[in-house]
């Protein structure tokens, strides 16, 4: 920030300012709150009296009938598995890879990383029939494997962490511990990986909801007795179409886990996304 | 030196050799070690499945019966004669450009009022990226109540204006605007973001001399901001593109049916393939479908990433800033 107070950016803003910020806050609040609105209600009742501003007693009695009609619980913890699995391993293979571009040296090192950066432009998710063809082949469709293995590596994770590890990481410490006679992987182990972990976090955060709120693989490959939560969710919309207050309600359940997450990291997404900006 | 001495000596040198030799290896083969698991993956789930759709496309191929005979380019023949394929195209771009435009500008809006020196900087951030959260499958069923055909708030909203509801799941383009809808939902907020970060990469010497002479906040960011920010803009659009003509859940999710409506208004090239592939079972035409698509995203991604390039050379060279760090 520079000291100089002329006017213009360092002064507090006019009031329309925060008028606008208000009503983008509405915008990004409303419609969730009206998934609440709508599946808290009773659905006769919406039928007879129209539109209702307050939020109905029947939560709790749409969210029950939502569990009985749809696996619910298990596509909770699909979803958790799933998520937590896929997390683990793009953090694990990106730190690996971004330490070995970032770090050591080797032949074809610029023309491989390039190679990476180069993958992010092409849309993988297009393979989608012969990678059902090989799901089937290996006897996985239906099974959580078929949506881990192909998550497992992104090269966008590769890219970004072979950025964070260029400058996080002085060269100087690796070629300490390398004197001391430390193998490869063991001064990966204690200096690599601890240089990484704000990187890595911030890696499994956005990989983690980018699994969890993904449908299109999982909604081909997955049957309908073993789903993940959107998976379902489009179950619930196929079995209850006229009845809003019973899908709203299920749409209710579903967005708690990561309403949740931004709760207590929605600063550190905030961050995360204008970082990465920045670098990318 | 007696022989034992000398066979223990020798023994211990072959000993250090050999740790030598592991020790190069180690340094040598490590980096391939590492980086491997990444081109397998990519390699086995990624590439390997988008070339061998070009395989399947020139064949007969049933999802259950499995491989057939070799046709040729029959299936691209039938795909594009049969209307279906120009339909889902001219919607896919329709939803595109509907979702992509607007929500470029007005993030860029939203950017630029989060940029201001506010009081509760975080709050306001995390205000507008809320909507990241909820996944797109559960935005297009609120969004489905939001805009129902009879009952639903906004057509309630018209009619209280008095004037004729909108058949948002009969008509063209009003289901499009529905959908678009749906994405700019989820990725306004975001894209806000990443504009506010370059935004706040900007030297404020910059401003403060403008301001010096004269300028005021709408010519600065139209005359320093906007200009600065080109090479982001153009990446969201990069980026966008990719995703933007792979949309599926939102259409998917339009209805209950989800075949892109009963004479196939909304439509996407996805939901197109989907149905090929899972519905007529025709993995064959599925393929070409997809290859086809391929072919015209990367199509865009070329002409775009030669644009940028362009585009953030001229940037560069007028005037030769680098991103600072963020505040």
């Amino acid at each position: 920030m520079s000291k100089t107070i002329i006017g213009g950016h360092d002064r507090r803003p006019a009031l329309w300012v925060y008028g606008v910020l208000i009503a983008v806050l509405l915008g990004s609040a409303f419609p969730i709150w009206w998934s609440y609105l709508i599946g808290s209600q009773d659905a006769s009742a919406l039928n007879q009296n129209g539109m209702m501003w307050i939020p109905g007693g029947n939560f709790i009695a749409n969210a029950a009938t939502v569990i009985d009609s749809i696996p619910f619980w298990t596509a909770l913890g699909n979803s958790i598995i799933v998520s937590s699995a896929v997390s683990l391993s793009v953090v694990m293979f990106s730190t690996l890879a971004g330490y070995a571009f970032a770090k050591l040296k080797f032949r074809g090192r610029e023309g491989l990383l390039i190679f990476v950066i180069a993958t992010m432009a092409v849309p993988t998710q297009l393979g989608v029939v012969p990678l059902f063809i090989v799901m089937a082949k290996l006897g996985w469709t239906g099974s959580l494997w078929a949506v881990i293995a192909p998550a497992m590596v992104t090269a966008f994770g590769v890219f970004w962490m072979t950025q964070y590890l260029r400058d996080a990481l002085p060269d100087e410490l690796i070629e300490a511990v390398r004197m001391d006679g430390a193998s490869m992987i063991l001064s990966f182990w204690h200096i690599g990986l601890p240089a990484a972990r704000p990187a890595a976090a911030m890696l499994a955060l956005f990989t983690f909801i980018g699994t969890w709120t993904n449908f299109f693989w999982p909604f081909i490959v997955l049957g309908p007795g073993n789903p993940t939560l959107p998976v379902a969710l489009q179950q619930l919309q196929a079995a209850f179409y006229v009845d809003y207050s019973l899908v709203l309600a299920g749409v209710v359940l579903s967005i708690i886990p990561l309403i949740l997450v931004f709760i207590f990291l929605g600063k550190q997404l905030v961050a995360g996304i204008m970082q990465g900006a920045v670098k990318g | 030196m007696t022989t034992a001495a000398v066979e223990v000596n020798a023994r211990s040198i072959r000993r250090i050799a050999l740790s030598h030799k592991l020790s190069r290896w180690d340094v040598r083969f490590s980096p391939y070690l590492y980086i491997s698991p990444f081109f397998l993956v990519f390699a086995v789930m990624g590439l390997f499945p988008l070339l061998y759709t070009a395989w399947v496309s020139v064949h007969d191929w049933n999802l259950i019966g499995g491989q057939g005979d070799f046709v040729g380019l029959e299936n691209f023949v039938t795909v594009l004669t049969q209307g279906y394929f120009w339909n889902a195209l001219r919607n896919t771009f329709s939803i595109f450009l509907l979702s992509s435009i607007p929500q470029i500008i007005v993030a860029l809006g939203i950017a630029a009022v989060l940029d201001f020196n506010l009081r509760g900087k975080t709050f306001w951030r995390m205000g507008v990226l809320l909507p990241y959260v909820v996944a797109p499958v559960a935005v297009a069923l609120i969004f489905n109540d939001l805009f129902g055909d009879k009952y639903g708030l906004i057509n309630s909203a018209i009619m209280g204006m008095g004037l004729e509801p909108v058949r948002w799941h009969v008509d063209v383009i009003p289901s499009h605007l529905a959908i678009a809808t749906m994405v700019n939902f989820r990725w306004t907020g975001y894209n806000a973001l990443i504009f506010l970060a370059a935004m706040q990469a900007v030297p404020r010497d910059y401003y403060e001399a403008a301001i010096i002479d004269g300028a005021n906040r709408w010519r600065t960011f139209r005359s320093i901001t906007l200009p600065l920010l080109r090479p982001i803009v153009i990446f969201v659009i990069l980026t966008s593109t990719i995703g933007g003509l792979q949309i599926f859940d939102e259409a998917r999710m339009f209805d209950q049916a989800g075949q892109g409506g009963a004479s196939r208004q909304w439509q996407t090239l996805t939901l197109y393939i989907y149905e090929l592939g899972w519905g007529q079972r025709n993995f064959g035409r599925a393929s070409a479908v997809a290859w086809l698509l391929f072919l015209i995203i990367i199509l865009i991604a070329v002409i775009n990433f030669l644009i940028t390039r362009r585009i953030a050379g001229t940037a560069d060279r007028k005037l030769r800033v680098r991103p600072k760090g963020i505040s």
